[in-house]
């Protein structure tokens, strides 16, 4: 077996005197779909922001290992503490909770700013349009919108994003997040505020991109359908801890799951 | 030693009407997140109302005591009323506006007060009426303590601890306090947000205008631009405490206050308004949150 | 919504505002003589005024509402005059042709008066062009613009004044030191939120203008820096017209000049970054972006253009001091942006042009000039935040693979 893609070891994340992360262990393998679940307040998002450079752990380390490009050997490292963008170039993108995308740019524009970290034209290049500068435009332009057309968007291609409608902008953003050519694709609650149509196309759309792009994905979820459909394997947290781990039949039957779901009224009656 | 406990004295001086103005800043900021630029203007139309007022009043010759009392009087209701309606008319529309919003609107609300007053009245220095009287038991510290000092010091404290106790312990000040936690939630409650953040305004404004008039007949002059450094100084005081902390908001009004006294008093009086923006930068870079404020700052 | 309880609601708001304006409005007081003016007209201007104003204010505030939430539906055809005018190519060449004709023709047309004037209105236009990209296209508000427009000027004050060199030499050096200024000044305080961003530029902006007043030795203090030299043409000596009709085509090759970098800035890679910068500072970060870097070059690119412009000025007046550089020019320059619409660049230059050159013409608005800046921001900011000219995004070719 393979070093995992993202091993994370040990994370702890203190604010003040509250511990929302304790010694938290999750790795995720190449081509995996990882579903990250847990009541409100579990630690799901903090996680989020430790491993994405939002927030710099108290302690513990975050190794990634980035699948090699063209034949070179793979090697993990480690990442606390690097800034936002940089584990963004590293190769790890995500999606927020509450949709954060750039309102009043269109919808080709948002997915162009993934494209940012990956294309190097600075101020003289824009100002003087040289035949490097208008060529990496140009395919800047052409794969941005081909990701559109994959995500199901390319007919809003010049909408503004914040005429999109709510299912659209979720993807959208999953779209500017597969722009900056990740290796692994965090997605925090995408099925979020969708019906139940929109859930299913979801589910489709993340399977795909795993097996067209290679795209390994985790994800903080709430609808257990959903999860349980699309995860290959399921971290479960409560409280800032890992309470359980393993396939989605195991998540589903395990009895400290359900406790922590549905708390000390379960078991009062049983 | 003498020379020291004079500067030290007009740092407090200075500190507690930076407290009167900052306090205006800190408990805007802590309800609506938003630097209420055209506070210093309030506080220059508080000393202007209070001269004109002060005039009229001198020249039909009312006792002075009665000047006094009625020049702040007209001062505080002025303030506040100008304090409201500036709310209403600039800030109110853009709560949901983003953040650059409502501060540029307050920037060109200041602008145009500025102007305003510099139109209607002059751009001149106008003379203070002296407005407090001479304490006959403070002649032998007169060096130390003159007696306008005295009523500032005195009416500082005074009203500090009367904001204190109106936060602490009364319905609308734990309004305030819910408001500032968190809107949405107090709306949901049944605070009436809107009539808190007016009645907000209209406290901090009342506080600029007190200070407007103890400073100008301290100083003895004003004009219509009095409001812009003041003002400047002032935010810097509540950031220098912690914006949006009320305790924080007096105690870097009372540090700014002694610096500048002592900065100008030891190594330069050219630089004097230097210390305070320098002050005010180094702040910003190094310690955002204020002395007493952490990362998220104690709200009113 | 009846009529009656309008005019009912205006009434009061005239009342009200009767009260409010009394004390400074009507009374006026002369304190040496002890005289009392009392100007009671003022106060019945003040109730007509604000009866009528306040009918305008609510109709405008409702007819915003109600497009706020026709704008949610779709994007409505709400484009105005303007923005027609330049985004359709049947009228957009006819109207270039008439402007650049104007444009030639004016100095000659024109007394050196109003070609002096139409210097100051084209300077302001760069101005508020630079300003334009850190505020509206970073959104970075930056209150102490003005600093870097000194820094030029006393650059070229300074080195004309000791070695005597000259105008060209100097412009692009003013340029370069405007932009490394605005490093130096954005290092420390680029990591700043938006609002306290906005209060460490005015200090710094106030901090270099108190040490031009106060730095005798360096900067000649408050009585400035006199007899600078004028911009020399191949070493031709000018004559009074000439020399100003010179400043005006080198003013007109300036703004050009500018427009042309600044349209292509905002269309690279690099305006993309400052605009999502704008929008999302964390989506912005999270998509990998540097965010320092990014707000960096937005600051120091701004500040090259106050430095040049800085360096024209002080070539026009030919004398300077501290008093051209205080907070009231940053927020002129301020309030040309926020009127013509942040981001957009036919709005910034049709704003600077109106701000300048309307008070210079209709004399009775001169001495309310700073006023109606005020008024404008406040009214722009609650009513038409996008500006007369909002920015449109440009859409792009692609190569559709329908498959």
């Amino acid at each position: 077996m393979t070093d995992p893609i993202l091993d994370v070891r040990n994370l702890t994340m203190d604010f003040g005197g509250l511990r929302a992360l304790d010694h938290l262990n999750i790795d995720i393998q190449q081509g995996e779909i990882v579903a990250l679940i847990g009541p409100n307040g579990a630690g799901k998002t903090t996680f989020f922001n430790c491993i994405t450079g939002i927030y710099t752990p108290t302690s513990g380390d975050i190794l990634i290992t980035a699948p090699p490009r063209s034949g070179a050997v793979a090697k993990a490292e480690r990442i606390n503490g690097l800034k936002p963008n940089q584990v963004t170039e590293k190769g790890m993108a995500r999606t927020f909770q509450n949709i954060r995308l750039f309102p009043n740019m269109t919808v080709l524009e948002n997915v162009m700013i993934g494209r940012h970290c990956r294309t190097h034209s600075g101020i003289v290049g824009a100002v003087f349009r040289n035949r490097a500068m208008v060529k990496e435009e140009q395919t800047v332009v052409d794969i941005s919108y081909r990701i559109l057309e994959k995500i199901g968007l390319a007919r809003f291609v010049n909408d503004l994003a914040k005429n999109l409608p709510y299912g659209a902008q979720r993807r959208l953003e999953i779209a500017r997040a597969l722009a900056t050519e990740p290796f692994l694709l965090l997605l925090d609650e995408p099925a979020a505020g969708m019906n139940p149509h929109e859930t299913l196309e979801l589910d489709e759309l993340i399977t795909r991109i795993r097996d067209q792009e290679k795209v390994s994905i985790l994800l903080i979820e709430h609808d257990m359908k959903l999860v349980m459909s699309l995860s290959d394997r399921i971290f479960v947290m409560d409280y800032g801890k890992k309470i359980a781990q393993g396939a989605p039949e195991e998540i589903r039957n395990n009895p400290v799951v359900i406790k922590a779901y549905l708390g000390e009224e379960f078991d009062a009656e049983s | 030693m003498e020379y020291f406990l004079e500067l030290f004295m007009g740092g407090l001086i200075r500190g507690s009407i930076y407290a009167l103005i900052a306090l205006g800043y800190t408990m805007v900021y802590g309800i609506i997140e938003l630097i209420n630029f055209a506070h210093g203007e309030i506080y220059m139309i508080g000393a202007f109302t209070a001269l004109i007022v002060a005039s009229v009043l001198a020249v039909m010759g009312v006792h002075q005591l009665a000047i006094l009392a009625i020049a702040m009087l007209a001062a505080i209701v002025y303030s506040s009323a100008y304090g409201f309606t500036v709310e209403k008319i600039a800030y109110k529309p853009l709560r949901h506006a983003p953040r650059l919003s409502p501060l540029i609107s307050a920037i060109g609300m200041s602008i145009f007060l500025q102007n305003y007053v510099l139109l209607a009245q002059t751009s001149d220095f106008l003379p203070f009426p002296s407005l407090i009287p001479d304490f006959k038991f403070l002649e032998p510290y007169s060096s130390i303590l003159r007696p306008t000092e005295l009523v500032i010091l005195l009416t500082t404290g005074v009203v500090m601890l009367l904001l204190t106790l109106l936060i602490k312990f009364t319905k609308i000040g734990k309004a305030m306090r819910a408001t500032a936690q968190d809107r949405t939630m107090a709306l949901l409650v049944g605070v009436n947000v809107n009539q808190v953040i007016s009645i907000t305004f209209v406290i901090g404004s009342a506080l600029a205008a007190i200070g407007g008039v103890l400073i100008a007949s301290h100083i003895g002059q004003i004009n219509f631009f009095i409001g812009f450094i003041a003002g400047i100084k002032a935010f810097t005081a509540a950031v220098l405490g912690g914006i949006g902390s009320v305790p924080g908001a007096v105690l870097g009004s009372f540090v700014l206050g002694l610096t500048e006294s002592f900065a100008t008093g030891y190594v330069s009086s050219d630089y004097e308004d230097v210390f305070a923006f320098a002050l005010l930068v180094l702040i910003l870079i190094f310690r955002p949150g204020g002395l007493l404020g952490k990362s998220s700052t104690q709200k009113v | 919504m009846t009529t009656f309880s309008e005019l009912k609601k205006s009434f009061l708001t005239a009342l009200w505002f009767m009260f409010l304006t009394f004390p400074i409005m009507v009374i006026r007081v002369n304190t040496i003589d002890k005289i009392v003016i009392w100007r009671w007209r003022n106060m019945g201007y003040v109730g007509v005024a604000s009866f009528f104003l306040s009918l305008a204010w609510r109709y405008f505030l409702r007819r915003k509402e109600a497009g706020s939430k026709r704008a949610l539906s779709r994007t409505a055809n709400s484009q105005t005059l303007l923005e027609r005018i330049s985004s359709e190519r049947r009228y957009k060449i006819p109207a270039m042709t008439a402007a650049a004709i104007g444009i030639i023709m004016f100095p000659f047309i024109m007394n050196s008066y109003q070609t002096n004037i139409m210097i100051t209105a084209l300077m302001y236009v760069v101005l508020g062009l630079g300003l334009n990209i850190v505020v509206g296209l970073a959104g970075l508000l930056d209150l102490g613009y003005v600093a870097f427009y000194a820094v030029g000027a006393y650059t070229y004050g300074l080195l004309n004044h000791h070695f005597g060199i000259g105008f060209w030499a100097v412009l692009p050096l003013g340029g370069a030191l405007g932009a490394l200024f605005g490093v130096l000044l954005g290092f420390p305080v680029l990591r700043l939120r938006g609002d306290y961003l906005a209060i460490v530029t005015l200090g710094f902006g106030e901090i270099i203008r108190l040490i031009l007043e106060n730095w005798n030795e360096f900067s000649y203090g408050p009585s400035g820096i006199a007899h600078i030299a004028r911009p020399s043409l191949f070493g031709l000596k000018l004559s009074f017209f000439g020399e100003i009709r010179y400043l005006y085509f080198l003013m007109i090759g300036m703004v050009l000049f500018t427009i042309f970098v600044v349209n292509r800035l905002q269309n690279s890679r690099i305006g993309r970054a400052w605009i999502a910068l704008r929008e999302d500072e964390i989506a912005c970060q999270a998509m990998g972006i540097d965010k320092t870097r990014t707000k960096l070059t937005a600051f120091a690119l701004g500040a090259t253009w106050a430095g040049m412009v800085g360096v024209i000025f002080a070539a026009k007046t030919t004398f300077i001091n501290p008093d051209s550089f205080t907070f009231l020019e940053s927020a002129m320059i301020l309030s040309i942006v926020v009127l013509g619409g942040m981001g957009s660049i036919l709005g910034v230059v049709i704003a600077a042009l109106i701000l300048i050159l309307l008070p210079e013409y209709l004399r009775a608005f001169s001495d309310y000039r700073m006023l109606l800046f005020g008024a404008i921001m406040v009214i722009m900011m609650v009513f038409r935040p996008q500006g007369i000219i909002a920015n449109v995004r440009r859409s792009y070719n692609f190569k559709k693979v329908e498959d």
